[in-house]
């Protein structure tokens, strides 16, 4: 209080000089960035979100650590292997402190991975990261043993997205203890300073971190929701750097002399969903002048097929991406891990489409409900539109209804949609995420299928991806992914559109490098030499 | 008298019953918070461990009952995004939407009145007809667009002022304010010009009509051929009797300037109560949406009944008719 009190008297004296003077001067050592989703929380295991998994990254680290090609570089564990099928073995990076000085060793590992799964109230947990884990043995302060319940080649993978606590620190540690700094200890490169919920987060840099020394003193990490005010901001100079740039404004920053773009192929990507879950009619098809269906057309792997052949992807990158994309053929882009060579975005083809609508019992069309979010992914709204226009083009007469998200995600998990627009950003940048969520048939003991909204259903997929998740050699594994996903792109499962890109922008000055995995973090801007 | 209050109490107390009611069933119907606070990630299990967590696996009336019995020991729940009691965050956005508001309404006096005074007096000049139809715009324009234009030209054209945010803030009787530090200032004044336009107008359009009707009165005339000076005449004769309504509808206006400033605080990202409740209702965290409707509403009714017994005092007609009744 008299901290405040005492700077905000001295502020008001000194007046307006002194303060351009004390910016100026802090202006070489301190970042501040603006960034589009605010970070709710800095208990780094209270709730599993984009934001609060970036911020944590500058306060806390994991045992695995991830570059930004998404891919397993040493974290606070130095290395890692397999010692037999269920047991994983983590040699520890020695000498590490948390910012309280207190010493980081095995035993906080183990802490960790109590903690994660139960934190109160957490709307969602990190708990889907620790399931595997059913055991953790300490062998000495810098050796630590993860026993799996069964063959899980996924544990560095998982363990890469949980922040290690410290066990003398974080006992007993509620979430408003890290959101008022009490307890926001970690041994990330920068030390936590203030959090102004719906505002800012304030940061220092950790001298005594073991890693190359961060270019930043201080940091200033603001929430700016307003995409044209976030423009705004760094266009006026009060913030150095900025994310989610709006694709209406990247062609005109890229003309302005004073910011630079970075961006990035990302991993999300944009595809359509369908109705599986019956056989019977779906609710938003019906014939082509308006008549109710006996059965259910999408069970029809040539009208799925015409489906996606009757998208024009490349115009849909173009036109309505402004070049912020690329078409997709599959879950993951060229050069990551599990990526099939050579499957490539489906051609735009209104003959052939038109053909297998015909040959599967419709040569008149059909009548469809587009059903779509209109404020979650960037120009959801306009590609649904888009594809409405295509889709009418070869004779399927489409409605198009984007809807806010709030309203839209609870009926795409009831079924209610037959067609929908749904994104995936695949964070573990590897092909199992999306072949377990969207495309493994639905169960609830196996866990998969769980944001499977149209109930896509394929035995040989299930076997493949089982197969696959039971494999700890790399290579096979590999093999084993690619051909799930071939199987499920010849199947047409999901109808992929495109694969985001993830774009920046800096004030000039500034060198930022891109993250495939959408992270805004301080620790990748840099003084432009 | 006794009776009249005790009556209006009790249709008070009904009112914010029945609001309970509504807001809860009326913010419980709209989507599911669980998919939209859960990490895509998550399997089954974890999903059900979550609407557990959250409480959302209850049936609708023992959330209401729950919510309807801590309510009465002032706790209206914790909020689904910050695991943090949702009246200490609305509390602690609070004073930033106060000080935007009373600044918003401060400009509004301070522009609006001489404005609206000149036009009254000189209906006919051009000088008034420019500023009539300038406050035409005042009410129509939208106030995203013209804060972004605002952003555009003042802090990003010219850079006089910061485009966003909240500046350094210090403390007043335990509380931080931002209006209190030179930067703090600066940061305030495009969002609360931003804010004020609507009550430019409305003051200005208000104190001419005021204006005019009384310049007719006899009062006036009297005063005018006593000799007293022409600033006498309007600044103490007229002035003093055009403020009681201008009075009376800013001081109403600034009720719905502190529960409506939505839009202008997400456009600056001003961090106050009215951005609270956008991001809220963007990720569906229900204790927060329903714990600020609910202060809304105490707020309006307390505005009201305040209003009531004050006619009631000052016009023996309403209490009258009402003992009637």
């Amino acid at each position: 209080m008299t901290i405040a009190a005492s700077r905000g008297i001295r502020a008001t004296l000194l007046g307006a000089t002194a303060a351009l003077a004390l910016a100026a001067g802090a202006g070489a050592q301190t970042l501040t960035l603006g960034v589009g989703a605010p970070i709710t929380s800095i208990d780094p295991h209270y709730h599993n979100l984009s934001p609060n998994n970036a911020m944590a990254e500058h306060i806390f680290e994991r045992l695995v650590a991830v570059d930004d090609k998404a891919r397993q570089i040493p974290g606070l564990a130095e290395s890692w292997r397999a010692v037999d099928d269920t047991t994983w073995e983590f040699k520890l990076r020695p000498g590490v402190k948390f910012h309280n000085g207190s010493d980081f060793t095995a035993e906080d590992v183990a802490f960790t991975l109590t903690r994660a799964p139960n934190v109160p109230n957490s709307p969602s947990g990190f708990g889907i990261y620790t399931r595997a884990v059913a055991e953790v043995q300490v062998v000495d302060p810098t050796t630590v043993r993860i026993k799996t319940r069964s063959v899980y080649p996924l544990l560095p993978t998982d363990l890469a997205q949980v922040a290690v606590l410290d066990r003398e620190t974080h006992q007993n540690a509620a979430t408003e203890d890290f959101n008022s700094g009490k307890v926001a200890f970690g041994t990330g490169p920068y030390r936590f300073v203030r959090y102004a919920p719906g505002d800012r987060v304030e940061l220092e840099r950790n001298d005594n971190h073991w890693g190359p020394r961060q270019p930043w003193e201080r940091v200033n990490y603001r929430m700016i929701v307003n995409d044209a005010a976030r423009t705004a901001a760094l266009l006026a100079g009060d913030v150095d750097f900025i994310d989610q740039v709006p694709t209406t404004d990247v062609a005109r920053l890229r003309r302005d002399q004073r910011v630079a773009i970075s961006e990035i192929v990302g991993l999300r990507i944009i595809y359509l969903h369908m109705d599986r879950s019956r056989t019977d009619a779906t609710p938003f098809i019906t014939g082509p002048n308006g008549e109710a269906l006996a059965k259910n057309p999408l069970e029809d792997v040539r009208v799925r097929r015409a489906l996606s052949l009757a998208i024009d992807r490349k115009a849909i990158v173009e036109r309505v991406m402004e070049g912020a994309a690329i078409p997709a053929g599959q879950f993951l882009p060229p050069g990551t891990y599990s990526h099939v060579p050579g499957l490539e975005a489906p051609g735009f083809d209104a003959d052939s489409a038109k053909r297998l609508l015909a040959e599967a019992g419709f040569p008149n069309g059909l009548r469809i409900t587009l059903h779509g979010p209109s404020d979650r992914y960037v120009n959801d709204g306009r590609i649904i539109q888009a594809i409405g226009q295509m889709w009418t083009r070869i004779g399927i007469r489409t409605a198009v209804e984007p809807m806010p998200w709030t309203n839209f995600i609870a009926r795409a998990g009831r079924q209610e949609f037959s067609v929908f627009l749904v994104g995936w950003g695949s964070t573990t940048g590897e092909a199992s995420s999306p072949l377990r969520s969207l495309v493994a048939t639905f169960s609830r003991e196996k866990g998969y299928g769980a944001s499977n909204r149209g109930r896509y259903s394929n035995k040989d997929l299930d076997a493949l991806l089982e197969r696959a998740l039971a494999t700890v050699d790399d290579e096979a594994r590999e093999k084993l992914l690619q051909d799930a996903t071939r199987l499920a792109m010849e199947d047409v499962g999901i109808i992929p559109l495109h694969i985001q890109k993830n774009v920046w922008a800096t004030r000039s000055g500034f060198v930022h490098t891109p993250r495939v995995d959408e992270l805004t973090r301080a620790m990748d801007v840099a003084p432009a030499r | 008298m006794i009776v009249y209050l005790i009556r209006r109490l009790m249709q008070s107390t009904l009112v914010v019953l029945a609001m309970t009611v509504i807001l809860f069933v009326g913010v419980y119907a709209i989507g599911d918070p669980v998919e939209i606070l859960i990490s895509p990630d998550a399997d089954q299990m974890e999903r059900e461990r979550a609407i557990a967590a959250l409480g959302l696996d209850r049936p609708l009336w023992l959330q209401y009952l729950t919510f309807l019995q801590n309510a009465l020991r002032g706790d209206l729940g914790r909020s689904f995004v910050f695991n943090e009691p949702a009246l200490t965050l609305i509390m602690q956005k609070m004073p930033a939407t106060l000080e935007l508001a009373f600044a918003a309404t401060f400009f509004a006096i301070l522009i609006g009145l001489p404005l609206g005074l000149w036009a009254g007096l000189r209906p006919e000049a051009r000088s008034s007809r420019v500023i009539m139809a300038t406050s035409i715009l005042g009410f129509s324009l939208p106030s995203f667009w013209v804060g972004l234009m605002l952003i555009m030209v003042f802090a990003v054209q010219l850079g006089w002022l910061p485009s966003t945010g909240r500046g350094p803030t210090a403390e007043l009787f335990g509380v931080q304010w931002s209006f209190l530090t030179i930067d703090g200032l600066r940061h305030l004044i495009l969002p609360a010009i931003n804010l004020s336009l609507f009550k430019v107008s409305l003051v200005i359009r208000l104190t001419r009509a005021g204006v005019r009707e009384t310049v007719l009165m006899d009062y006036v005339k009297f005063a005018r051929a006593k000799g007293l000076s022409e600033s006498r005449v309007i600044f103490v004769h007229v002035l003093k009797n055009i403020m009681i309504p201008v009075i009376t509808v800013t001081a109403l206006e600034f009720g719905s300037t502190i529960a409506f400033s939505v839009v202008t605080e997400s456009i600056f990202a001003w961090p106050g109560m009215g951005k609270l409740i956008i991001d809220s209702i963007y990720v569906l965290d229900r204790p927060v949406i329903v714990a600020y409707l609910m202060i809304i509403v105490l707020m309006f009714i307390m505005l009201n009944f305040t209003v009531d017994v004050l006619y009631s005092v000052l016009d023996p007609r309403v209490r009258l008719q009402d003992q009637k009744a």
